[in-house]
């Protein structure tokens, strides 16, 4: 692994990226270089390091993580009967359920709704835009606190619902912004043309805005998408009944405070679960975001920088 | 400012000219902003040369754009405004059974039992102890891991780095905490190891004097990598004429970095800076109160942590609002005066136009 003294390969040379080092710039020391390949080598390893024993001891089996004497580094033999426990039934099945059904429904109504408003707040100038852009952006600055949230949404009689995980945290105004201001970029040559051969403005925004603007909503519905996956205090403050906890919820108790789930399906000896099988619900609280992080992470900086900017 | 942190094949595929990145830097306000020529409506930069169409003419022009804004409206004035309305029980002395429009109203006593509360100061303590140690040992970090990767020639390797760092951003608390657990948790792998070669174990999770460093070192390793965004796009934005006019000059490397790329940074830095001070109030929730029980209130207690144990989880209503309204007051106050000083330095803040 070189990482200063390679040449870019070809392909990079028309790229804004330096492709290589320009003429001034003097080649770094070998004492530089080496405290650079060691602090960029401990950052890496401090990501992937974690990750990497935890995903191979839940693969693992009970001998190999008894002789490993906890968590397992050197892989051993392999085995998938910690995701056939958890995943055939039970808590963790029905939690994983919970959540793929509430981050799919809650990312949609979300880019829905951010969509259309985003793109309804995109000409500056057109009627009450900048009152409404006000609503907006004055609940960034003062949010009301977590007790009268509580009682408003108990008040509501969402408390037990799944749309009390959905419905309080559906948009969040940063995200409408970035959109807003990739909308705004839009050239309006295009806009004008579409208006011209007759298209509404829901029909433009469906068929030309959207197909343009594809990086940023794919960023934006990710965001929203981790938003919803990962969501925790919400599920602790509005759901009492066990059985519709999200897996977040679940890791938690499965993992942070050592409860053996009840209604899990032999778990050992009844008592804390192994690390197998701990570790398996920690894999599938990160498997969806690695499914799909690989595929939206080149247009981060696109993404935000448009919202940093613009903001 | 442009977003050239990433390559070409990363942008988004123009399907028109001027589609690309390029037109992303126009300025809104010189966009015509009419649905049809001969109405002219007024941008903010108010270049336009005919009088305001009346309003019910720029109502029936721009019917389409209210509409589609509208249910964002509606689940802001019931989510984000109904809620502030309901801050008045910090005035009541209200029970869910009566609700509020019956609970008794008594003035300003929730208020005046907060300030009076030693619980109330030591959640304000910790919370103000949390900010500051973390602006000083993580803030930095995401500058210099930004600079560092920047020095990087190769750009498939400063990709891939990027993209590991920015990963831990995504996962959850419970996740992060789970993780740190796993390895530095009693039954951990540090634990594991120390006690494999005869070393006695170190106590991590549970210890609230070294809480602190612990809460940093999470927030470090999901953060950190995310925060180098903003400071690789203001890099990539230096111009390099001026690194080369340096280097001619003389300059070496330090003095380089000294002289043409922190100045470069200076108007990123200190936004995030002033920033962070406005949220001073607001640490970690999540973090905190997954591992509240843990290692204690006395070290983990914060302003959200105070406002949820005393009001949801004792159920004392009135008393949890009127601490979570002096937070949100606070705050609001911070925000608005950070933005100010950001004004004052010559920056232009978090919410000019």
């Amino acid at each position: 692994m070189s990482t200063t003294t390679t040449k870019a390969p070809a392909a990079f040379a028309s790229s804004r990226l330096r492709p290589e080092r320009p003429a001034w710039d003097e080649e770094p020391g070998r004492m530089a270089k080496t405290v650079k390949v060691v602090v960029l080598a401990a950052v890496v390893l401090a990501v992937l390091g974690p990750l990497y024993t935890i995903v191979l001891t839940s693969i693992s089996s009970q001998a190999t993580i008894t002789r490993a004497g906890g968590l397992v580094l050197i892989p051993g033999e392999i085995t998938l009967a910690a995701y056939e426990q958890i995943l055939s039934g039970g808590v963790v099945t029905r939690a994983v359920l919970v959540s793929v059904g509430v981050t799919a429904t809650g990312t949609l109504l979300s880019m829905v709704v951010s969509v259309l408003c985003a793109y309804g707040l995109s000409r500056p100038g057109s009627f009450a835009h900048t009152p409404i852009l006000f609503t907006l952006l004055i609940t960034m600055f003062f949010s009301a606190g977590i007790i009268p949230a509580y009682l408003l949404v108990s008040s509501l009689g969402l408390i037990n619902t799944y749309w009390a995980l959905i419905l309080p945290s559906c948009i969040s105004v940063f995200n409408i912004i970035i959109l807003r201001g990739f909308f705004m970029g839009i050239d309006r040559g295009i806009l004008d043309s579409a208006r011209i051969d007759g298209a509404s403005e829901w029909r433009t925004l469906t068929e030309i805005v959207l197909p343009m603007s594809k990086a940023v909503t794919a960023v934006i519905a990710l965001f929203y998408g981790v938003g919803y996956w990962n969501a925790f205090f919400n599920a602790v403050l509005y759901i009492n009944d066990s059985a519709m906890n999200p897996l977040q919820v679940v890791l938690r108790s499965y993992v942070l405070q050592g409860v053996s789930v009840p209604g899990q399906i032999d778990v050992g000896d009844g008592a804390a679960a192994s690390p197998a099988l701990q570790m398996a619900v920690i894999v599938l609280a990160m498997v969806p975001i690695l499914l799909v992080y690989p595929f939206v992470q080149k247009h981060f900086t696109k993404g935000v920088m448009i919202g940093a900017v613009k903001g | 400012m442009t977003t050239g942190t990433e390559s070409r094949a990363a942008a988004p595929a123009p399907t028109e000219p001027g589609a690309g990145t390029s037109s992303l830097r126009a300025a809104p306000a010189t966009r015509p902003t009419s649905k049809r020529p001969q109405v002219p409506a007024g941008g903010p930069g108010g270049s336009n040369l005919r009088p305001r169409a009346n309003l019910r003419v720029r109502f029936n022009r721009d019917r389409s754009l209210v509409f589609m804004a509208l249910p964002a409206v509606i689940l802001l004035g019931v989510f984000a405004y109904l809620p502030m309305l309901g801050n008045v029980v910090a005035f009541q002395d209200y029970s869910p059974f009566v609700g509020i429009p019956d609970s008794p109203w008594v003035g300003m006593e929730n208020f005046s039992r907060v300030i009076a509360d030693p619980a109330f100061w030591l959640a304000v303590k910790n919370t103000l102890v949390i900010t500051a140690f973390q602006l000083v040992f993580f803030f930095p970090i995401p500058i210099a891991l930004a600079m560092l990767l920047n020095s990087l020639v190769n750009p498939r390797l400063r990709s891939a780095i990027q993209a590991i760092v920015y990963l831990p951003h995504f996962f959850s608390w419970v996740l992060v905490v789970s993780v740190f657990q796993q390895i530095f948790g009693g039954a951990g792998l540090l634990n594991q190891s120390l006690r494999a070669n005869g070393w006695q174990a170190v106590d991590v999770m549970t210890n609230p004097d070294t809480f602190l460093f612990l809460i940093t070192s999470q927030a470090i390793w999901k953060d950190a990598g995310w925060g180098i965004i903003v400071f690789l796009a203001a890099l990539s934005a230096i111009d390099p004429a001026q690194y080369e006019a340096a280097a001619v000059d003389g300059a070496g490397r330090w003095k380089r970095m000294w002289h043409v790329t922190l100045p470069g940074l200076r108007s990123v830095i200190v936004l995030l800076l002033i920033l962070r001070l406005g949220d001073s109030l607001t640490v970690g929730f999540e973090q905190l109160i997954l591992q509240r029980d843990a290692v204690g209130a006395d070290a983990s207690e914060v302003l959200d942590t105070f406002v949820y144990y005393t009001g949801v989880q004792n159920g004392d209503w009135s008393y949890g609002a009127a601490a979570g309204l002096i937070k949100g007051l606070v705050s609001l106050a911070l925000i608005l005066a950070a933005n100010k000083v950001a004004h004052i330095f010559g920056e232009s803040g978090v919410y000019s136009k």
